[in-house]
């Protein structure tokens, strides 16, 4: 193993970026893919058939061996709102193995008490989403129905290319949050992303019951997401 | 990863003992057979002591990969280790769960 591509696999693993780390199982040497590099053949394809099933594994091609490491970024939910719902799911998504930050601008709502072990900002999405990027290994979940708190995030999840991004409200809630991010600019295209009203139906009634909802269809999407891609395709 | 997953993260403990000035080999589970304990892409961090970092099984096998390490950090040859069901009778290291793995070892640097 090379010692400088082991320093760029770590870089970028903590830059949140895709990776496949490639061994040639013949003579030793390695070198390390990034998601979108082109890499030309047969070889090319296994490395990008790879990046979509998140496995590991070895590859035949054109009579060498090669070892196919993929190191995708693990999954986290960025919650816009500090409200009931939020507090069950932090502790859902926690037990799932997903990361996951709350961020709301109101004080009032977004308190240590409220949300004890949990990552909370309490300031605006438009502030902490530019330390804290969304990538396409986020879901991002808005449930304040403000649309002066939820409609930048949700428009920024949706250009960062978020596996998930469902957002809280009635149809008739839905259907204004439409015309607004229409009249900024978003495409109809990138607005049928959203997934709302939110969570599976299930008929979830109470706070802890459509966290349930939300998180099941987080899951779904983050799991079913390579077929997704691969219905765009 | 952040800061805390770093500490327990295979490859950040080697990129570290690399800076120590460390000798290291990293063992990686490449292909599993039935159920093995570790899926392929785990790795196992050994550093010219013996001290090791993160598996391979679920304990079954480290004990001779990191024996085997020893020698690939002398000689800086990789070689492929394959490890099948536990033979009891015969002491041999193996699998309990009955599954087989290849794990393929190789010196940093």
């Amino acid at each position: 193993m090379d010692p400088h591509i082991l320093r760029k696999l770590n870089a970028e693993r903590r830059a949140r970026r895709a990776v496949v780390y490639l061994t040639d199982l013949g003579d030793g040497r390695d070198r390390l893919v990034r998601e979108g590099d082109a890499v030309v053949g047969p070889l090319g394809e296994a490395i990008a058939a790879a990046f979509r099933s998140g496995r590991s594994g070895v590859v035949e091609v054109e009579g060498r061996s090669y070892f196919l490491n993929v190191h995708l970024p693990p999954p986290r939910i960025v919650v816009i709102g500090a409200v009931h719902i939020s507090q069950a799911l932090a502790v859902m998504a926690k037990v799932a193995g997903f990361d996951l930050t709350i961020v709301d601008p109101r004080t009032a709502f977004a308190t240590g008490e409220r949300f004890a072990g949990t990552d909370l900002v309490a300031d605006w999405p438009e502030d902490v989403l530019k330390q804290r990027p969304l990538d396409a290994y986020t879901a991002l979940v808005a449930v304040t129905h403000d649309p002066k708190i939820d409609d930048y995030p949700i428009r920024a999840g949706l250009e960062a290319g978020c596996f998930y991004v469902g957002a809280l409200g009635s149809r008739k809630t839905h259907a204004r949050r439409v015309e607004r991010l229409l009249s900024q600019g978003a495409s109809a295209a990138m607005i049928e992303r959203i997934r709302a009203p939110i969570g599976l139906d299930i008929g979830a009634a109470s706070p802890a019951e459509i966290a349930v909802a939300i998180l099941a269809e987080v899951i779904e999407a983050f799991r079913r997401r390579e077929l997704y891609r691969g219905a765009a395709a | 990863m952040d800061d805390a997953t770093d500490t327990l993260d295979p490859l950040a403990v080697a990129e570290r003992w690399m800076d120590d000035g460390r000798a290291v080999a990293v063992a990686t589970v490449v292909e599993t057979w039935g159920s093995a304990p570790r899926p392929a892409g785990s790795h196992l961090v050994i550093d010219g002591d013996g001290n090791f970092h993160g598996s391979v099984s679920g304990g079954c096998v480290e004990g001779a990969v990191i024996t085997e390490a020893l020698d690939v950090i002398g000689s800086g040859e990789p070689r492929m280790l394959e490890f099948g069901v536990a033979d009891e009778t015969a002491w041999r290291v193996g699998l309990s769960c009955g599954g087989r793995i290849r794990v393929y070892l190789e010196r940093l640097g």
